[in-house]
């Protein structure tokens, strides 16, 4: 089982990497490859369009405003569960493509912890343990996962009612919801923290390379996986370098 | 009544009452059903489908005298039949007329996110406009009652009306004007319930049915269409009336309180992500290069 979900990860990232490129310059990292960035963007298309349609009906006050976007009521309806489920077969093939680094590791418990030093910008360089992803990152990855699963199971019963009966749509409802809700509050954190918040971020989803002092300063250990090098020395040797020039 | 001033008062060569006299003096409307004089002809399941242009549809034979074991989005009237076993061994047999019972607070317009498509009339009749509806089928889940019915054809969903249509004219519905034995009654909802309540009396007193009674219930603010029923403590033996009919909670606190809120909670975020931009600013790469200092 594990070894067959495997091979269609491997195999699918194995042909997606051959039919694009990314180019890496001088001080630059691979930091995403074809493949998940391709799979990133499917994910976010479907998000927004699941995500509009969605909120069409979740509210009247946007009922009027978002229809439209999709041809009217009826289509919206109609398009709002097979925007989701191709949410949900590119975020699956996500899953198994990140598994592996978005494991949970005590570091990532620390970097909760410290959240507060985090969100204040108390730190201008990330601590030394923060890898590939850091414990925010990994905690919006799981969330996710989760409502992703609660959005499965809740939306099956609000797609077919009439197989499931009208406890269960009303549940599901509730439930469809509270994971809507979690993941728009999630999702604006997200577009915020890639842009605005952290400058050099958003290319690494778009051309697939960041800078290296982008890896040293926000993801050390992964700086030091991936170059072999310390990600402070290499930091006090550029600070030095830009001191000489001024 | 939209017409109120055109309502006519006598009508030549006209055998009975004048339809809808005196409905105008009151604006909430009542369907009267008195189960206790129902014969099951399904008169007006014959006339509800003739007066809404709906199609004589297969029926089911289910070794019972119901055409159909439950209502169609194309068949909105129909007559329960149940055999009630009594204390004393004996049967009994009850015929219900099963519609929709338009609630003074109904689940259904509650659960609609489709702007227009369930509106109530001043009236009390509640209404579905196809035209508007989206056939998401939330109002199937928050009816009590289990009447809205979809057309996987037209994706929409469909259910009586009341007649609103012959009602806004000043007529009574097509079922009340085809029933043979007056189980049936149109009228204002004060007229109706007091020849509900004189009946339901009658056959405390008279008829051997001590727990007879009338079906208006409080839980949904009472219903445009009432019930006479011999017992009415037990609701549910004439076919699944439920006697403490509830809308989800679904569609009435978490919809008119936890979901506004939790939408303002979530998409607080954006201004927060602003001000916190303007306030702590970015986490630039350190460090900052030459060209980022002057810049």
């Amino acid at each position: 089982m594990t070894t067959a979900v495997n091979r269609i990860d491997e195999g699918a990232r194995r042909r997606v990497n051959a039919y694009g490129r990314t180019t890496v310059g001088e001080d630059e990292l691979l930091r995403h490859p074809v493949y998940t960035r391709v799979l990133h963007g499917l994910v976010a298309i479907c998000f927004v369009l699941a995500l509009l349609s969605g909120l069409a009906v979740y509210t009247p006050w946007l009922y009027r405003w978002l229809t439209p976007i999709f041809g009217g009521g009826p289509l919206t309806r109609l398009l709002h569960p097979w925007f989701s489920l191709g949410f949900v077969v590119f975020f699956g093939l996500q899953l198994l493509n990140w598994i592996l680094p978005m494991t949970w590791t005590s570091a990532d418990s620390r970097w909760i912890r410290d959240i507060r030093a985090y969100v204040t910008n108390a730190e201008t360089l990330e601590a030394e343990d923060v890898g590939f992803f850091n414990g925010g990152q990994k905690l919006y990855f799981w969330a996710i996962v989760v409502s992703t699963l609660v959005f499965l199971i809740s939306g099956f019963p609000m797609w077919f009612p009439e197989a499931f009966g009208r406890l269960a749509v009303s549940i599901g409802y509730v439930l469809h919801d509270i994971a809507a809700l979690v993941m728009l509050l999630g999702f604006i954190v997200h577009i915020y923290e890639s842009t605005a918040q952290q400058p050099g971020t958003f290319r690494a989803m778009t051309r697939g390379t960041v800078s290296k002092r982008w890896a040293w300063t926000h993801h050390p250990a992964w700086y030091r996986e991936s170059t072999g090098r310390d990600p402070r020395a290499d930091y006090e040797a550029a600070r030095a370098g830009e001191a000489d020039r001024s | 009544m939209p017409t109120g001033l055109l309502q006519i008062r006598a009508i030549s060569g006209h055998s009975g009452s004048v339809p809808g006299r005196g409905v105008h003096r009151e604006e909430e409307v009542c369907k009267y059903i008195d189960v206790t004089t129902c014969i099951g002809c399904k008169a007006c399941e014959v006339a509800c489908v003739e007066w809404n242009d709906m199609p004589f549809r297969e029926t089911t034979f289910d070794n019972t005298y119901q055409t159909m074991p439950s209502t169609a989005w194309n068949y909105w009237n129909l007559i329960k039949f149940n055999e009630h076993p009594r204390d004393d061994g004996s049967m009994m047999w009850t015929m219900r007329k099963d519609q929709c019972l338009h609630c003074e607070d109904p689940g259904c317009l509650r659960a609609c996110p489709a702007d227009g498509a369930i509106v109530q009339y001043t009236n009390g009749i509640v209404d579905f406009q196809q035209e508007n509806c989206i056939g998401c089928q939330y109002c199937v889940s928050g009816c009590p009652f289990d009447i809205p019915r979809f057309n996987p054809a037209t994706k929409k969903v469909y259910k009586c009306t009341l007649c609103s249509d012959r009602v806004g004219q000043g007529l009574e519905p097509a079922c009340i004007k085809a029933c043979p034995t007056g189980c049936l009654k149109f009228g204002t909802k004060a007229d109706m319930l007091v020849i509900a309540e004189r009946r339901a009396q009658q056959l405390r007193e008279h008829s051997g049915f001590p727990n007879a009674g009338v079906y208006d219930p409080p839980s949904i603010g009472g219903t445009h269409v009432i019930y006479v029923l011999h017992d009415a403590t037990k609701p549910e033996m004439y076919g699944g009336l439920p006697s403490n009919p509830q809308i989800p909670a679904a569609f009435t606190v978490w919809k008119s309180f936890a979901k506004p809120i939790g939408l303002f909670l979530a998409l607080l975020a954006a201004p927060v992500a602003f001000f916190h931009y303007i306030a702590e600013g970015p986490k630039e790469p350190q460090p900052p290069s030459r060209r980022d200092v002057e810049r």
